[in-house]
């Protein structure tokens, strides 16, 4: 099958690929660049696992071609962490305050998608909450720890925009 | 403080999880994100039909096709004659084996070819292209149609029992019945529902044929058990395996025993003398991963007038499938042997059948005995209705009390350290159980249905066999970071953090120090890995004892390097002090950096270097117990129900980090709700698998769930920290719990509710009198 060049940033960085016009964007982004923090659970868009963010929206990259996201820019769960060693984003550090992960497979999807939530809705009360998160699947936690995690985010989020205020 | 003694500093306490910044930066390593030199890609060919007669697989246009590598069939890979069976199952009681269908398929789902590429897209090609020609036969479903003269799901043996608890003769128990003053029968069904880990099955395996070793990496819950089951496999000796595994992506019970699809990879990859991918794709996992539940029990209660529960029969009828899982074939014993559970049962008879069927093979699920915990409490609400009972008071006539213990139940288990009766008003008081009641009442009278509803239950840690023991090895390097060498395989478990607290306190080093290596045959010792609720129970127990050791030898070297008496050293926080002298001290790396670097110098007698190397053997039983607590709204004109609270209380022992112990009861119960109200494996009446993706098999999301509410009761239980399995009970308690809120809530309406899942459709239908 013939191959396509894509050009994309990818968490900040200009990157290149060469694929097949089939290849998802998780696939791309996984086996071709070597992004494996982005997970496949179900592969029809259901579960949220491989939720990235494309030009800013929350997007299933097992629904989309690599070859759509020419051109684009992407943001995956490891764009999202600090930029020093071991460090993490102020969500990542709230899942990890409140016991929001257990194996940690869905995570990454969790971890993008209130990204985009919350950009969108800084401030959320519970019944928004459940609602922004019910599109991404989770079977370790019950969700109570995921739940906590976003309520302590949004409240981190709000505190480090007024300390930079 | 002495050596030997440690100071409970990070015991107890919710620290957070060692695993997480890697898995919240996207920086774990599942075994899809493996890559190996020259690795190949499998997918697999399956059968379309539940059951039927192979007339042929054609694979030569699959074969054709650029970029396959190899397509293999059953007389490739099927090799009569190998042993398949896992140390504590043993060889006998499996159902026939084959790898690969050959003249016959027996469930939809079953393999029919292995497709090899070069990438997983040419292997889906080439799976496409394969031919495969069957005539399809009647099926059988159910154990109600397996029996009798049904058609043979194998017809190697002459019956479709898998397996058979015969009913004895009891009269003892007939003599209760026959005089108590009131008897009651009901059966209880629980449908089909699956383990559904949010990563699906997977495995690398790479055999160099020049040095005949294979390495593979799994993703499952231990990697020793599996090392021995390929080394006997394949007559391979144990040294030329290696099996590691990374991050797992849940299991539950599903990804604890290797099974045919990872088996043909493994052989494939032998053949072809290069590495070899299989991950499982969603519908592959639904469809042919293995199930769970499927069953019905019928109990049958004797009560006096005041409602003492004097005597019980029960029989359980499963369906397992065609293959089931080795260990997960029949929980007939299990599930009776743990049958009388939380109460004063005297008199208990059990007797059961499971079948085998042309459906997908059961495996293990968290709690895989429980539909004795969905019976019986069921049972004791459906029994409390009958008497005029509440159901609360009845449990609280026959719950075992402290002055009770030890006790022995109807099927001679021993219970001691439990605490059913405190959990019960724990329980009752957290849900506000009077106050619930009467607002019930007023609720009613507005015509709202509401409801509360309670299951109790006793979680046993078995630890026969190669369960009862665990192995660590401590290492403090000569730097002084402790390693500690566990064959664990924590999976979502946060052994990698729990571990090290107790080793942390009992060595009386710095939490930062220490760190879990796991998985990963060539440098652990054996363990039979996580399962049966035994990790933190037992794991923590080989820590606990190779760390009191590892202190002893510290604290000898230490008092020779400060010229102390080892009795007056104590060391906390990888710093070690003399008593009475608080500028005396060392660092424990300066006792490594001697104990390595210096070995002359040590005290005669002390071997040189920092390792320990330790196996616990557990006590062969240890219970944990609990309530759980919740209250329904069921929505009178769609059937849809709201859960308005839910609560456990719990008594797991001491608890190493409640944190930890919260989100395994979390994930438990919240798993029970999908298997009442959202999750069912529907096959049709041809014995095709009808919910074959996300969008038919549905799990419960953030939206469907209340906040769970949580109380401890701390019994210690009889391992060295006092410690008692819980990773289970979450989803034993809980279906049971939730089906009696809606059949309470429901009673106004004078409906029967014995089988799930109870969807709005399925509700809507009760409450019009449809059953």
């Amino acid at each position: 099958m013939t191959e396509l060049d894509v050009s994309l940033t990818v968490n900040g960085q200009r990157r290149l690929a060469r694929v097949e016009p089939r290849k998802t964007l998780a696939d791309l982004l996984r086996q071709d660049l070597g992004l494996t923090g982005t997970h496949l659970g179900c592969e029809h868009g259901v579960c949220g696992s491989c939720t990235v963010l494309v030009d800013g929206l929350a997007v299933r990259s097992c629904l989309m071609f690599g070859v759509q996201a020419d051109g684009s820019e992407v943001t995956t769960v490891e764009g999202l962490a600090g930029d020093e060693p071991g460090s993490l984003g102020p969500l990542q550090r709230a899942f990890w305050e409140t016991h929001g992960l257990q194996c940690g497979f869905c995570t990454p999807g969790f971890v993008v998608s209130v990204t985009a939530f919350l950009e969108e809705c800084p401030d959320p009360d519970d019944e928004q909450i459940r609602e922004a998160l019910s599109g991404n699947l989770c079977r370790c936690t019950g969700y109570q720890g995921i739940i906590r995690g976003v309520r302590l985010a949004a409240r981190l989020r709000r505190e480090e925009q007024e300390a930079r205020a | 403080m002495s050596a030997g003694e440690a100071a409970a500093r990070w015991v107890g306490q919710s620290v957070k999880r060692r695993e997480d910044p890697r898995l919240l930066a996207g920086r774990g390593r599942y075994v899809d994100d493996v890559v190996m030199p020259g690795m190949a890609h499998a997918a697999f060919v399956r059968s379309p039909v539940a059951r039927g007669t192979v007339r042929g697989v054609n694979t030569s246009a699959a074969a054709g096709l650029p970029g396959v590598v190899a397509v293999f069939t059953a007389a490739d890979l099927n090799e009569p004659g190998r042993p398949f069976w896992k140390t504590m199952i043993g060889p006998a009681g499996q159902p026939p084996h084959r790898l690969l269908a050959e003249h016959d398929v027996r469930f939809a789902g079953d393999i029919v070819a292995l497709v090899v590429a070069e990438s997983r897209y040419l292997a889906e090609d080439g799976a496409e292209l394969v031919d495969v020609d069957i005539d399809p036969l009647p099926p059988v479903l159910d154990p109600a149609s397996a029996a009798g003269g049904a058609p043979l799901v194998h017809p190697e043996r002459d019956t479709n029992l898998a397996d058979e608890l015969p009913e004895m003769p009891r009269p003892d128990v007939d003599r209760v019945f026959a005089s108590a003053a009131h008897v009651i029968t009901e059966t209880f069904e629980q449908h089909r529902y699956l383990p559904v880990p949010m990563e699906c099955r997977g495995v690398v395996a790479s055999w160099d044929r020049w040095s005949d070793r294979l390495e593979l990496v799994i993703s499952g819950q231990g990697v020793h058990e599996v090392r021995l089951f390929y080394s006997r496999y394949f007559g391979v000796p144990e040294d030329r395996i290696r099996v590691v595994m990374g991050d797992v992506g849940g299991s539950f019970g599903q990804k604890v025993f290797p099974v045919n699809d990872e088996i043909a990879v493994v052989a494939a990859a032998r053949k072809l003398g290069r590495p070899v991918k299989w991950i499982e794709d969603r519908s592959e996992n639904l469809i042919a991963g293995g199930h769970a539940r499927d069953q019905s029990m019928r109990v049958e209660f004797a009560l006096d007038a005041d409602g003492a529960l004097l005597a019980a029969r029960t029989h359980l009828v499963e369906n397992v499938g065609a293959f089931p899982a080795s260990g997960s074939g029949s929980m007939l014993l299990a599930a009776t042997a743990v049958f009388p559970g939380p109460y004063r049962l005297a008199a208990y008879a059990g007797s059961g059948q499971a079948f085998f069927t042309n459906t997908c093979s059961r495996c293990a699920y968290r709690g895989p005995w429980m539909i004795e915990t969905t019976a019986r409490e069921q049972m004791m609400d459906v029994a409390a209705a009958e008497l005029g009972i509440d159901p609360l008071e009845l449990r609280r006539r026959n719950v075992i009390r402290p002055g009770d213990l030890p006790f022995t139940t109807a099927v001679g288990v021993t219970y001691d350290a439990i605490s059913p009766a405190q959990t019960l008003e724990q329980a009752a008081e957290l849900i506000e159980y009077d106050k619930f009641r009467a607002f019930q009442r007023q609720a009613r009278e507005d015509g709202r249905l509401v409801g509360i509803g309670m299951s109790l239950y006793i979680e046993p840690l078995g630890a026969p066999g190669i369960l009862a023991t665990e192995a660590a090895t401590i290492r403090v390097e000569p730097s002084g970071t402790v390693n500690v060498l566990m064959g664990t395989g924590s999976h979502g478990q946060s052994l990698e953090t729990t571990i090290v607290q107790v080793v942390a306190d009992y060595l009386g080093a710095a939490l930062d120090d220490v760190h879990l290596i796991q998985g990963d045959t060539a440098a652990t010792p054996y363990g039979p890995g996580t399962a049966g609720s035994r990790s933190a129970a037992i794991a923590s127990g080989a820590a606990q004892q190779a760390s009191v050791t590892m202190r002893q030898r510290v604290l000898a070297i230490a008092a020779a390097m400060m010229e102390a008496n080892p009795a007056d050293l104590t060391m906390t926080d990888s710093r070690i002090t003399v008593a009475g002298d608080p500028d005396a001290g060392l660092a424990l790396k300066e006792v490594a950096a001697a104990a390595y670097l210096s070995p002359a110098s040590l005290p005669p007698g002390t071997p040189a270097g920092l390792e320990v190397a330790e196996r616990y053997q557990a006590p062969m039983l240890n219970f944990s117990n609990a309530a759980h607590a919740c209250t329904v709204e069921v929505d009178r004109a769609t059937g849809v129900v709201r859960i308005l609270r839910y609560v456990v209380s719990e008594d797991c022992g001491n608890m190493i980090n409640p944190m930890v112990v919260e989100g395994q009861i979390a994930g438990g119960v919240v798993q029970g709700i999908g298997g009442v109200f959202y999750e069912h494996m529907i096959y049709d009446p041809d014995g095709n698998p009808l919910t074959t993706t996300f969008l038919d098999y549905l799990l419960p999301t953030a939206a469907e769930v209340p906040d769970l509410e949580y109380g401890h009761v701390v019994t210690p239980g009889p391992t060295p920290g006092g410690y008692k399995g819980m990773g289970e009970g979450g989803a034993i308690a809980s279906p049971a719990a939730l089906v009696n809120a809606v059949r309470d809530a429901l009673a106004p309406l004078g409906v029967r509710v014995t089988s799930q899942p109870l969807t709005p459709d399925r509700i809507a239908a009760l409450m019009a009198g449809i059953t």
